[in-house]
């Protein structure tokens, strides 16, 4: 949501948590930037969540379902 | 009331001491004029003002119910309510959980050597307001000061007294087989309320907690016709709590839903972020109701139309007399039980 | 709330079961390592969408379970000391010691304090330079970096009244040992996404090769672990042993670089006690000579302890996947979150713990009444 801090080990970022908005270290993520997701574990932002990966789990669902389909087509 | 201007409204009385002193609790002089300056000042009405050691009263026929609870509540103040507020509320609530209009209540203070007169003054002013909205008078009290370092502040018990206007029995032993299972609303809004202020966290709506009279909304229910059989309010220990000291109680095996059950966005967030189950977080101005599965519907429609239970819904219901056991279906299908909160999740959250 | 909900969707979560269902031609024993998936299989009930014949175990994944009885004798002893404030997860307060435990140091004075990050500890230090604070380093490699960013910034600080002690453990090694073990029934692993996120999973490739068995790095809500165990059945199915990534989105395969150098800089690697597995070697993480001063089990002179675990407690069964928590003859009546007798209980995340609080009656249920 915005950053703050001069050099890149005490870059801070406030994040949004559904809701609630809590400061955490963006030492380890110096990629980031505001609108980024990111995960976050005892303060600190350990990795950037990749959109297009997390899309992926829920392609493969649907593609399932299409192959389920096709099967009952091909009865 | 608003903090910000609180002062401005509401000006001290007792201004030439601006901290509570050993003296204040003494029996003496200024005793006497912190009971007629803040506390019968505030809560003046014809029974108080006779400044006896007891106060007599009249009760309207019927059975009574009476409770008494302590407060020690840290922070004092915080969004959406304060120990005061909460004092008068969750006695008021538990005679309610009677199906009991509340009508008188005591209030006894331990106060800490020290603390600002103008931070009394504001809990006694709250109180005074929360004592009209319940349509309660607080007609006895008693006020001890203890050493600075011993008291932590404020601690505050009230015990109240209600009336019930109804012949309805409202104990865990009269749960029945079928029995359908309400909450009057969102949970959790009080206990993260608390931990938001603790913990320094921020909300971009802040979490208020849900501090609240709810008896209307009982008595509502009561003058319906609704068959209740039980009714609790959702304090420390949450849901789970409740459920589970139903569940013992009645001897029975209790069945809900996790996705029927109401969560704002922000305690649920909150909740996760901090590793707590909302379940076991504590609410203020919450209860949960068993009536008779006939009266569902309209107990849930009767309660939407309250302020305090707009939020209502129905969560489960009783589904065998036997050994107790509270069991909860997640959210992708599958049961497992819920439990007691064990330990302390959040101390001196009431 | 954004990639979170959208992973307990229970349509979604039902197809993946299904399709699990479908590939699943023989029984199979997938062991998951980390705490926090324990947590979501018991609590979400996954176990109970899968087939009979897939086994989940739960493995050693929870740091609080694992930290040795004498690393938690020596917390007890540096936290009952007057001038120490003493930090420290909220879930080690109540891990049972030789004869006592935090909750009850801080009961009887000492000044224990709960913290959700050692930069709030170091905070403390910052406020109150006449007092020690002392912070419980414990934790898998997911934790490792926000100590390490700790100690580093005391370090350049000149801090001299903050100090930690450490007990981290990293999870390759932990496989090592238990994939080496005779009794070892494990077939496959969902390896820990968050672990994974620090240290990228080039670690698993020789373990997939040395044992042949699929290593699934994996992530924490159901339609994550679900996914995950489809993704190991299908290698089992097809005789295959790989490394493959569930969690892309959040891991990649070198992991977070800042953090492993920041690791590689304040800690060396340590042969650790692992409680109730024994000693593995080079398993753990402790102070490197350039950060040795900050390390409180020095800072305090403390003593090694001589430990005793109670008889009936079976945790280190548990933590092997060898035993399961109501195989226990104290499971639930003498033994329960209220009273703990070993770790696995106390911590949320431990497998018995999980067990009590979510699955209790279907073991009634299984075991006859008792």
């Amino acid at each position: 949501m915005s950053i703050s801090g001069d050099d890149d080990l005490t870059r801070m970022g406030r994040i949004n948590f559904g809701g609630i908005i809590k400061e955490a270290s963006l030492a380890y993520v110096p990629e980031v930037v505001i609108g980024d997701y990111v995960i976050v574990h005892v303060g600190f932002a350990l990795s950037k969540v990749d959109e297009a990966e997390a899309q992926k789990v829920f392609e493969y669902l649907k593609q399932m379902d299409e192959l389920g389909d096709l099967a009952e087509d091909g009865k | 009331m608003k903090t910000s201007d609180f002062s401005a409204s509401c000006p001290i009385p007792i201004s030439q001491y601006p901290h509570v002193l050993m003296a204040h609790g003494g029996g003496g002089k200024l005793m006497h004029r912190l009971l007629e300056d803040v506390f019968g000042k505030a809560f003046s009405n014809p029974i108080l003002d006779t400044r006896h050691d007891s106060a007599q009263f009249f009760v309207p026929p019927g059975k009574l119910a009476m409770t008494t609870d302590s407060y020690v509540v840290r922070p004092l103040f915080f969004p959406g309510g304060d120990i005061g507020s909460m004092a008068v509320h969750g006695t008021a609530n538990d005679l309610a959980m009677s199906g009991a209009r509340p009508l008188y209540l005591t209030s006894a203070f331990i106060i800490e050597e020290g603390l600002p007169m103008a931070t009394l003054w504001r809990v006694v002013c709250s109180m005074r307001d929360a004592a009209k909205e319940c349509g309660v008078q607080i007609i006895t009290g008693d006020t001890k000061v203890v050493d600075k370092g011993k008291g932590d502040g404020l601690f505050i018990n009230t015990a109240g007294i209600g009336v019930m206007e109804h012949s309805l029995t409202i104990a865990p032993q009269n749960v029945q087989l079928g029995d359908s299972i309400l909450v009057s609303g969102d949970l959790g809004r009080h206990g993260m309320a608390i931990m938001a202020v603790r913990e320094g966290l921020q909300f971009e709506s802040t979490i208020e907690s849900d501090s609240a009279p709810v008896h209307e909304a009982v008595l509502a229910l009561i003058h319906a016709g609704i068959e209740i059989h039980c009714l609790r309010d959702l304090t420390r220990g949450g849901l789970a709590s409740a459920l589970n000291e139903i569940a013992e109680a009645g001897g029975v095996k209790i069945a809900i839903v996790e996705k029927l059950i109401p969560l704002c966005e922000e305690v649920h967030s909150a909740c996760e972020m901090l590793g707590l189950d909302p379940l076991h977080v504590a609410n203020e101005g919450r209860f949960i109701a068993f009536v008779a599965a006939k009266n569902s519907g309209r107990a849930l429609e009767i309660l939407r139309r309250h302020e305090v239970s707009a939020n209502a819904a129905v969560i489960g219901e009783v589904v065998e007399k036997s050994a107790p056991l509270v069991t909860i279906k997640s959210a992708i299908g599958a049961s497992r039980i819920l439990d007691m909160p064990s330990g302390e999740q959040l101390p001196r959250i009431c | 709330m954004k990639f979170l909900d959208e992973y307990r969707d229970s349509d979604l979560a039902h197809k993946l079961a299904a399709e699990i269902h479908r590939v699943t031609t023989k029984p199979w024993t997938i062991m998951e390592v980390c705490g926090g998936q324990t947590h979501a299989i018991v609590k979400f009930g996954i176990d109970e969408l899968l087939p009979k014949h897939i086994t989940l175990i739960h493995g050693p994944g929870c740091p609080v379970c694992v930290t040795p009885l004498e690393v938690i004798d020596q917390a007890l002893e540096i936290a009952a000391r007057q001038e120490v404030i003493f930090t420290s997860f909220g879930d080690m307060l109540r891990v049972p010691g030789s004869t006592t435990d935090l909750l009850a140091v801080k009961a009887k004075g000492g000044d224990v304090r709960i913290v959700y990050s050692p930069l709030d500890a170091l905070k403390l230090a910052v406020d109150n330079p006449s007092r020690e604070v002392v912070f419980f380093g414990v934790g898998f490699e997911t934790t490792a970096p926000a100590t390490a960013m700790a100690v580093y910034q005391a370090a350049q600080k000149g801090l001299k009244n903050f100090s930690l002690l450490i007990s981290h453990v990293l999870v390759p090694p932990a496989i090592e040992a238990l994939m080496s073990s005779p009794n070892c029934r494990v077939q496959g692993f969902l390896a820990a996404g968050h672990v994974c996120a620090v240290m990228g999973y080039e670690e698993y490739f020789p373990l997939a090769a040395k044992f042949h068995v699929p290593i699934v790095v994996t992530g924490f809500e159901p339609l994550d672990i679900l996914q995950g165990v489809l993704m190991t059945v299908q290698q089992l199915e097809s005789g295959r042993a790989e490394v493959e990534n569930q969690y892309a989105r959040a891991v990649s395969r070198a992991g977070n670089q800042p953090a492993q150098d920041l690791i590689k800089k304040v800690f060396t690697v340590v042969p650790r006690k692992w409680r109730g597995i024994g000693e593995i070697p080079q398993s753990g993480l402790g102070l490197s000579d350039a950060y040795a001063a900050f390390d409180a089990a020095r800072r305090f002179k403390l003593t090694d302890h001589r430990v005793e675990e109670p008889a009936e407690c079976i945790a280190g069964m548990i933590l092997q996947g060898l035993k399961k928590p109501h195989e226990c003859s104290a499971f639930g009546t003498r033994c329960s979150p209220e009273h703990p007798f070993g770790a696995t209980m106390v911590s949320s995340e431990g497998a018995c713990a999980a067990y009590y609080r979510y699955r209790r009656f279907d073991a009634k249920e299984t075991a006859g009444v008792k």
